[in-house]
């Protein structure tokens, strides 16, 4: 029994010392409401079958009085019962007195007056505004200061801060990048030239690559575009283009440029942190475009037939203008946004399509009729039709016909405006979307975070009744073994709102004569039920307490079975209670390095563990005992002591955790949720 | 000192701008004539409840709102509901502040028989003057569906029902499948832990 005391004072104390959680689950008005709903609680009491807990006594009945608050000199007023209902805050807890003036009866706190103004607004209607003209870092100090979290902003002004904040993050992050680069810890070869192929500014080194492979492709694009040029006459052959006149020093000059590419594409595929996701990059695609048609063209320079392959080939040399998109920002911009308006240009191409078919079609069968008509087929109209609309009139293809004529004239006019009216619209639309991204993803992101914010309010209120439960059984579970230090430190002072909340949860759980429990001890619950309507093994599970009967016997048991429940989970000989005392043990072990949030949980979950365990002695352990084992094993009908005998060596020990999860199917998963903990 | 508030009754104006209801109380004199409040309480219940709905009167969706914030785990819509009709006495739809007052002046400072009858009317939600098992059950489902769905031991679909009967057992004398008032107040008057459970919340304010 002292065993157990100790791993629960240890668990507490260890959670003591973590600073109070989210209480701003209760909002301002909510706090002032509690009277009454705990006064319409009334409406409960005919129907309980159980008798209710005892209220929370109010022993600080002073009246409420005004108090002031001077900020730097400009003084604020408000009731003390103002301030109380945010008790996690400087203002609202005790943490007020050090600012006390004894002389001249007032708070004083030598901070901003401007931005105290909303901080005390907040305390008065329960939304905690942003005040746009303030400083954000400011404003986050003075939020600090007086222990408000800023995620409780109203949503009025939740936006603004979070844009603004973000934006200041990043200005410091950029400062930070900068320092950083110049001071780099040891980074090892490939990051660092990583990092000098993503910033050619880190080193010399670095720049001098940079402006190496942009000369070379500019030298590429050069020669590509030089080699068509007609270089002039020879003696006996008509003009050649450069190209076949040169054609050593262009395959030379080629052969150098490819080589540079190749060589930095290899050295950016060494470097780069995640191969797969650089090969499937857009710039790793463009370069291995640009280089491939040369390795090709060498592979197949004896083939005559594929020659014609091979011219097509080139063509695609031209690719490699699209690598001075590393070097220029603005390339790569405009390629984003035409992306992101692949939709309006879309509609932009099928509008042109649907105006060129209709004035095609018409054209064609007004030019029917008048000889040499160029207007052959309708296909052959759409020629005429787009140069015509895009005012562009070359004159290879004019109509004689006066409907033609007629018709054509219609075309050009309607040309003009098919063509001027979407541009804009799809200039307005690049704007308009690529703004529009960037909020929706910003929004999208706040979502996220404001919906676990609610979540962890939700929880946290919930969290927060059952962890007082816990400590009220904890308070008498130390009345029975007892020092008073223990019994000091663990009395953790939970302001009279929570108490008289908390109450009120409590009633309602008696009146209904069921309990509030945590979402795992809950899917443990379910398991273990649904467990039960197996062949059961032991006769004890067959009968089930009315809710009400279990109700007022727990409530009539909670104080005896306590010493004797608890000696056979001290017991640390593994072999007795199994699965429960490892459940235990497991629990136990690992409630010291988690986070508060789910340290509560656990305890919990040993709290009702412990509870069932005084309820239902007998029942609830079998329940458990019967998991592992397969239902051929013949069952031993005994309470406690029951397993040992049916239990095989090798569930011996702490591998026998494991194990329990192979050896179940359907309850797997549960189990492996708790035994995980 | 104090604050003596002027009566205006709903003038149609009022009426016309639904989007904008204002109602000032009556003066703190009367309300504290009409209820068993204190002066100084009513301030305190007055700021409290001016606060939270600025417009004077509390209609039914931030009745329920407010109600739902106690009881995070669980739906108490429908109870609230329930409640929200048991306070609006004269059934116009909204909760004003003499309304409010007077509820909870019975439910905190009023007799024990007092609270009975507003017991009584909470589970009449007909208010014909009887509850049939119908309507308590209707109650009952409202109250564990504040329970939510995580509880010990798991709630079944029968327990509001067997909760109702274990209920009729013991109020339906007659056994004529309705309680009346008289039947209801002999039978609350008779039982100790309910008797006990009417002073529970006496400290409240």
């Amino acid at each position: 029994m002292f065993f157990r005391c100790q791993f629960f004072l240890r668990a507490v104390t260890f959670k003591g010392s973590l600073c109070p959680t989210f209480c701003f689950a209760m909002a301002t008005g909510v706090a002032a409401w509690l009277p009454f709903a705990r006064a319409a609680a009334i409406g409960w009491m005919p129907v309980a079958n159980c008798p209710m807990p005892i209220a929370p006594r109010d022993n600080s009945r002073k009246q409420d009085e005004l108090i002031i608050l001077n900020v730097s000199g400009r003084r604020f007023q408000t009731w003390r019962t103002t301030l109380d209902r945010y008790p996690d805050t400087l203002l609202g807890s005790s943490e007020k007195d050090f600012f006390y003036n004894e002389e001249t009866k007032e708070y004083f706190f030598d901070r901003d007056p401007d931005a105290f103004r909303s901080i005390l607004n907040f305390y008065r209607t329960g939304k905690l505004h942003y005040p746009r003209h303030e400083c954000i870092s400011a404003y986050d100090e003075e939020l600090t200061f007086f222990g408000i979290i800023p995620e409780i902003i109203g949503d009025c002004c939740y936006e603004e801060y979070k844009d603004r904040k973000r934006e200041n993050l990043e200005r410091l992050q950029d400062d930070q990048e900068e320092n950083k680069d110049l001071k780099q810890p040891n980074l090892n070869f490939r990051e660092t030239m990583w990092r000098a192929f993503e910033n050619p500014h880190t080193s010399t080194l670095a720049l001098v690559f940079y402006y190496v492979t942009g000369f070379f492709i500019a030298i590429s694009v050069i020669t590509n575009v030089v080699e068509t040029v007609p270089c002039g006459t020879t003696t006996n052959q008509k003009d050649m283009p450069c190209g076949e006149r040169y054609t050593v020093a262009f395959f030379c000059i080629d052969t150098a440029c490819v080589m540079i590419f190749t060589v930095e594409y290899l050295l950016r595929l060494f470097a780069a942190p995640s191969r797969y996701r650089f090969m499937r990059s857009v710039m790793s695609i463009i370069d291995v475009v640009a280089i491939l048609p040369y390795y090709i063209g060498l592979v197949m320079t004896n083939n005559e037939d594929v020659s014609g392959a091979f011219v097509t080939l080139r063509v695609f040399r031209v690719f490699r203008i699209f690598k001075f998109s590393r070097h220029s920002q603005g390339l790569r911009i405009l390629g984003y946004t035409l992306k992101s308006c692949a939709s309006e240009l879309g509609f932009l191409l099928f509008s042109l399509t649907m105006a060129i078919i209709i004035f095609a079609t018409v054209m064609f069968y007004a030019e029917k009729g008048s000889s040499s008509s160029k207007f052959t087929s309708i296909p052959a109209s759409f020629w005429y039709t787009i140069v015509t609309m895009t005012t562009l009139g070359y004159g290879d293809m004019v109509p004689k016909t006066i409907a033609g004529k007629i018709f054509g004239s219609i075309c050009s006019l309607s040309g003009v405006l098919v063509i001027a009216l979407p541009v804009p619209v799809i200039v307005s639309n690049f704007s308009r979307i690529y703004h529009q991204n960037q909020r929706a993803d910003k929004r999208r992101a706040q979502k996220k975070a404001r919906l676990a914010r609610i979540r962890i309010a939700k929880s946290g209120s919930a969290n927060a009744f059952l962890q007082s439960k816990h400590n009220g059984l904890l308070n008498e579970l130390l009345e029975l073994t007892g020092s008073e230090e223990d019994e000091q430190k663990l009395i953790k002072s939970i302001s009279l709102l929570e108490s008289q909340h908390h109450h009120l949860l409590h009633c309602l759980e008696k009146t209904t004569a069921h309990e509030f429990v945590d979402e795992q001890v809950y899917e443990q619950n379910c398991l273990e039920t649904a467990l039960q309507t197996y062949p059961s093994h032991s006769p004890s599970i067959a009968s089930h307490d009315s809710p009400a009967v279990t109700c007022c016997g727990a409530s009539g048991k909670k104080n005896t079975p306590l010493p004797n429940a608890n000696l056979p989970l001290a017991n640390p000989v593994p072999s007795h209670r199994g699965p429960l005392q490892e459940l235990s043990a497991l629990h136990i072990q690992s409630a010291d390095p988690l986070s508060h949030t789910s340290s509560r949980s656990n305890l919990n979950l040993r709290t009702d563990e412990s509870k069932r365990v005084n309820c239902k002695s007998g029942r609830i352990t079998t329940a458990i005992i019967s998991l592992p084992t397969p239902p051929a094993l013949v069952p031993d009908a005994d309470g406690l002591h029951g397993p040992p005998q049916r239990r095989p060596p090798p569930l011996l020990g702490h591998t026998a955790a494991p194990s329990i999860q192979t050896t179940t199917s359907s309850a797997g998963t549960n189990i492996v949720k708790v035994s995980a903990l | 000192c104090g604050v003596v508030l002027k009566n205006q009754t709903d003038s149609v104006e009022d009426e016309l701008e639904l989007s904008a209801v204002r109602h000032r109380p009556e003066g703190l004199e009367q309300l504290e004539a009409q209820t068993r409040f204190s002066r100084k309480e009513l301030q305190i219940l007055y700021r409290g409840f001016k606060n939270e709905c600025p417009s004077g009167v509390v209609n039914e969706e931030t009745f329920k709102d407010i109600y739902a914030q106690f009881f995070p785990q669980g739906d108490a819509s429908t109870y609230a509901h329930f409640l929200f009709n048991a306070f609006d006495t004269d059934h116009n739809g909204s909760v004003s502040f003499e309304d409010f007052v007077m509820g909870l002046s019975i439910l905190l400072r009023g007799t024990v028989q007092e609270k009975l009858i507003w017991a009584f009317n909470l589970y009449d939600i007909n208010k014909d003057g009887y509850i049939t098992k119908e309507e308590m059950l209707d109650i009952m489902k409202a109250i564990y569906d504040m329970m939510g769905k995580c509880t010990y031991p798991v709630l079944k679909e029968e327990t509001p029902r067997q909760h109702v009967e274990v209920f009729f057992q013991k109020m339906d004398k007659n056994k004529d499948g309705v309680v009346t008032i008289d039947e209801f107040i002999d039978c609350c008057q008779n039982d100790e832990n309910i008797m006990r459970s009417m002073h529970l919340f006496e400290n409240v304010l």
